[in-house]
C-alpha cells in the first residue's frame, strides 16, 4: 500500500491501559502533503497516538481510515506506514546499507532497482560514506539520519516520527529539524511528528495538535495557537509564562478588565467571563518597560536577573508577590521598581477553571 | 614514580584496582579446577601396568568397548543438547514480554531442575516401564501390541537429559531473547517484515551467538550423564557411555591412571565440540542488541 492519499480520518480514536486512558477520542483529519506535530508533555498521549496510528498498538475504540478505507484493523506491515523511533530502532546486525535496504528487500524489490533508491536514499540524507558501517560506529546524529532513510526510502503514504531530535545536542538539532522539513517539502510526504519541545513544533509544522491527559486541546496552524490559545493549559505551553491570579470586573465585547493586587489590566476576554476569577496570561516579550503610569502599566520589583547577551530575561514580583516573567532590553538590577506597561490584545483572560 | 601516576597507566591499559576483587575467584578456580586437572593429566601418562607414557591412550583406542563410549555418548549429548536448545526457542519466544500467569508457566518449565537426576530417573521408570501408566495406555488403545521399551535403553536416557537439561537451556535461552531490543521487531513490522520474516531477518540472527553458548552449556551438561545412564539406561551396553568408563576404570578396576586417562580423553572431545560450535559463532554478528539484557 503505498502512495498519495487525500485525507487519512482519526475517529474518536481510543486507547486505554487498564482503568488509565492514555488517548481519549482523539478525533484529527490529515490531508495529503501535510505537516502535523503532535505536541504536548511527558506522558501526555503522543507515543500513544503514533503507535495507534502505525499499527503497533491496537485500538479501544474509534476508527481509522484512508481516503474512506478504513485500517485499523491492519498489522503494521500491512498498513506500511514508516515509522522513526525515538531510540532509532536500527539493526545492529546490518550495515548502513542493508538497514535503509530492509523495507526493500521485504518487497522483493528487485536487485538493480533495490541499489539505486538505497543510494538516493543515503546521499538525501548525506550518508553515503557511512553506507558500510554499523549502526554502533555511527554518532547519534547520524544514527537518526538513517533511521530517517530507512523510513523514506520505501515512499510511504505516511510518515510517522517520534521525537526523533530529542537524543541530539542543541546545534545537531537544529540543522536536523531543517533537514526533516526539507525532505518532507522535496518528496511531498505527509509527515505526523511528534514533540514536546513547542518551539520544533512551531518550525517545523503546517498544523499544529496539542494534547494533554490524552484530551486533544487545539488543532491549529502554528499562528492560530501561538496568538490564539485555546485555553490556558495551551497558552501556558506556548510560552505565556506569567499567569496572574485576577478577578474580572468589568467586560465589554471582546475584552475585560480584572483587578490584582490594586492595578487593573484589560485584555482579551477569551472565556467570555462576566466576572468571577480569572488568569491573564502574558508573554515574557510583551512586557515593555516604561518611565510613567499609564494605560494597562503595573508596577513590580525585580527579583531575578539572567543575562541573556542582547536580552534580559527578569523575573519580577508584584506587590502582593505574584511572580512575573519578562524579557527587556533595558538593564535592570534585582531590587529595582519598575513600570510594565502590556498592550491590551497581548493579555488574555482566561476563566480560572478552564 | 608516584602510585597515581602508576594508576593512570594501568587505567590507560584498562586495568583498575577493582580487578583485585577477582583474585579471590582466580585463587578460587586455581586451587579447585586447575590443580585437579594437572594432577589428573600427568596421572595419566603414569600407567599403573607400565609400557611408557602413552600405554593408557594406546588401550583407551584399542578397545573397541572403551573407544566406542565416544560415540555412545556423542550419540546421546548431541541430540540431547539439539532438542533442547531448539525446543526452546520457540517457547522462549513465545514466553518474551509480560503476560498474566507468565510466572506461573515458567515456574512449570523450570521446576524439573529441582527434581534432580533421580527422581527424574524414578519417574521416568514408573511412568514409562514396560508395566508403566504409558505402556497400559497405549496397550489398552490398542496402539500397539506389545509394550514399547522406553527405559533401560538408549531413549531412556535421552529422555531424562531432555527432561533436566531443557529447563537450563530454556532459562539461558530467555535470557538471550529479553536481551533483544523490541522495538527492532516493531521497526521491521512498520518496514513491511512480516510475523516470519522478522524472526527470520531480526530475532534469529541477533539470538543465535546466545544459543551458540547455550548449546555448549548443554552439551556438557548432556555429555558428562551419569546417573540416568546408569538408572534409566542400559550402563555395560547401549548406555555405556564414558563418564561410567572412567567411573569403572578408577573405582571399580582401581586403575587411577586410566581412570585419568579416560577423564581427559571426555574433556578433549567436549572442548573440540565445544571449539567447533564456537568457531561457527566468530561468524555471526557479536555486538549489541540494544536490549536491556
Ligand atoms: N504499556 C502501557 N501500559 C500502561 N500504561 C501505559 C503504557 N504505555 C503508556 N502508558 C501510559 O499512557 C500515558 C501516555 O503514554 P505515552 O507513551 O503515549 O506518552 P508520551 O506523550 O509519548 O510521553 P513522552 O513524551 O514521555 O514519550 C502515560 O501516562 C503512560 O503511563
Ligand atoms: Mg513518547
Amino acid at each position: 500500500m503505498s502512495g498519495r492519499f487525500a485525507e487519512l480520518r482519526v475517529d474518536r480514536v481510543r486507547r486505554a491501559f487498564g482503568s488509565h486512558v492514555a488517548l481519549n477520542d482523539m478525533d484529527l483529519t490529515i490531508k495529503g502533503g501535510e505537516f502535523v506535530a503532535l505536541l504536548g508533555p511527558s506522558g501526555c498521549g503522543k507515543s500513544t497516538a503514533l503507535n495507534c496510528l502505525a499499527g503497533l498498538l491496537p485500538l479501544t475504540g474509534g476508527r481509522i481510515s484512508l481516503d474512506g478505507r478504513r485500517i485499523d484493523h491492519l498489522p503494521p506491515e500491512k498498513r506500511g506506514f514508516g515509522m522513526v523511533f525515538q531510540n532509532y530502532a536500527l539493526f545492529p546486525h546490518m550495515s548502513v546499507r542493508r538497514n535503509v535496504g530492509f523495507g526493500l528487500t521485504m518487497r522483493k524489490v528487485g536487485k538493480a532497482e533495490l541499489n539505486r533508491r538505497v543510494d538516493e536514499a543515503l546521499r538525501m540524507v548525506r550518508l553515503t560514506e557511512h553506507a558500510h558501517k554499523f549502526p554502533a560506529q555511527l554518532s547519534g546524529g547520524q544514527q537518526q539520519r538513517v533511521a530517517i532513510a530507512r523510513a523514506i526510502v520505501l515512499e510511504p503514504p505516511l510518515v510517522l516520527m517520534d521525537e526523533p531530535l530529542s537524543n541530539l545536542d542543541a546545534a545537531l538539532r537544529l540543522e536536523m529539524r531543517t533537514e526533516i522539513r526539507r525532505l518532507h517539502q522535496s518528496l511531498g510526504l505527509t509527515t505526523v511528528y511528534v514533540t514536546h519541545d513547542q518551539e520544533e513544533a512551531l518550525a517545523l509544522a503546517d498544523r499544529l495538535v496539542v494534547l494533554r491527559d490524552g484530551e486533544v486541546q487545539q488543532v491549529g496552524s502554528p499562528e492560530e495557537v501561538y496568538a490564539h490559545p485555546a485555553n490556558r493549559y495551551v497558552a501556558g505551553f506556548m510560552g505565556y509564562r506569567t499567569m496572574l491570579p485576577v478577578t474580572v470586573t468589568s467586560w465589554a465585547g471582546e475584552h475585560a478588565t480584572a483587578a490584582v493586587d490594586g492595578l487593573t489590566l484589560t485584555g482579551v476576554n477569551r472565556d467570555r467571563l462576566t466576572g468571577g476569577p480569572a488568569v491573564a496570561a502574558i508573554r515574557p516579550e510583551d512586557f515593555a518597560v516604561t518611565e510613567q503610569d499609564g494605560e494597562n502599566t503595573i508596577r513590580a520589583e525585580v527579583e531575578i536577573v539572567e543575562y541573556h547577551g542582547r536580552e534580559q530575561a527578569v523575573q519580577a514580583r508584584l506587590p502582593g508577590g505574584e511572580p512575573l516573567h519578562l524579557r527587556t532590553t533595558s538593564r535592570l538590577a534585582p531590587g529595582d521598581a519598575v513600570r510594565l506597561r502590556v498592550p491590551v490584545e497581548r493579555v488574555l483572560i482566561f476563566g480560572a477553571d478552564s | 614514580m608516584t602510585t597515581v601516576a602508576l594508576r593512570h597507566r594501568l587505567a590507560e591499559r584498562g586495568v583498575d584496582r577493582v580487578l583485585l576483587l577477582l583474585v579471590p575467584g582466580a585463587v578460587f578456580v586455581a586451587l579447585l579446577f586447575l590443580y585437579p586437572f594437572l594432577y589428573g593429566l600427568q596421572l595419566s601418562f603414569q600407567p599403573k601396568d607400565g609400557g611408557g607414557p602413552l600405554a593408557n591412550y594406546r588401550r583407551f583406542f584399542t578397545d573397541a568397548y572403551l573407544r566406542d563410549t565416544i560415540w555412545i555418548t556423542l550419540r546421546l549429548g548431541l541430540p540431547a543438547a539439539l532438542f533442547n536448545v531448539l525446543a526452546s526457542i520457540p517457547i522462549a519466544y513465545r514466553m518474551r514480554g509480560r503476560f498474566r500467569g507468565k510466572r506461573l508457566i515458567t515456574t512449570l518449565l523450570v521446576v524439573p531442575i529441582t527434581l534432580g537426576t533421580v527422581l527424574t530417573a524414578e519417574g521416568l521408570i514408573e511412568y514409562l516401564s514396560p508395566v508403566g501408566w504409558f505402556n497400559k495406555v497405549v496397550m489398552a488403545l490398542g496402539l500397539v501390541d506389545e509394550p514399547v521399551r522406553l527405559v533401560h535403553n538408549y531413549w531412556g536416557v535421552l529422555l531424562s537429559l531432555v527432561i533436566t537439561g531443557f529447563p537450563f537451556a530454556f532459562l539461558l535461552t530467555l535470557s538471550y531473547l529479553s536481551g533483544i531490543d523490541p522495538t527492532l521487531e516493531r521497526a521491521a513490522a512498520t518496514l513491511g517484515a512480516s510475523r516470519g520474516q522478522r524472526f527470520r531477518y531480526i530475532t534469529m540472527p541477533l539470538l543465535a551467538p546466545g544459543l551458540a553458548v547455550t548449546f555448549c552449556l548443554s552439551f556438557v551438561l548432556a555429555f558428562s550423564v551419569f546417573p540416568s545412564a546408569v538408572m534409566v539406561g542400559e550402563p555395560q551396553g547401549e548406555t555405556h557411555v564414558i563418564s561410567i568408563a572412567a567411573y569403572d576404570t578408577a573405582f571399580r578396576d582401581f586403575d587411577y591412571s586410566m581412570g585419568s586417562a579416560v577423564a581427559m580423553i571426555m574433556a578433549l572431545v567436549m572442548l573440540v565440540v565445544i571449539a567447533l560450535v564456537l568457531l561457527w559463532r566468530t561468524t555471526l554478528y557479536r555486538g549489541a542488541t540494544g536490549g536491556k539484557g
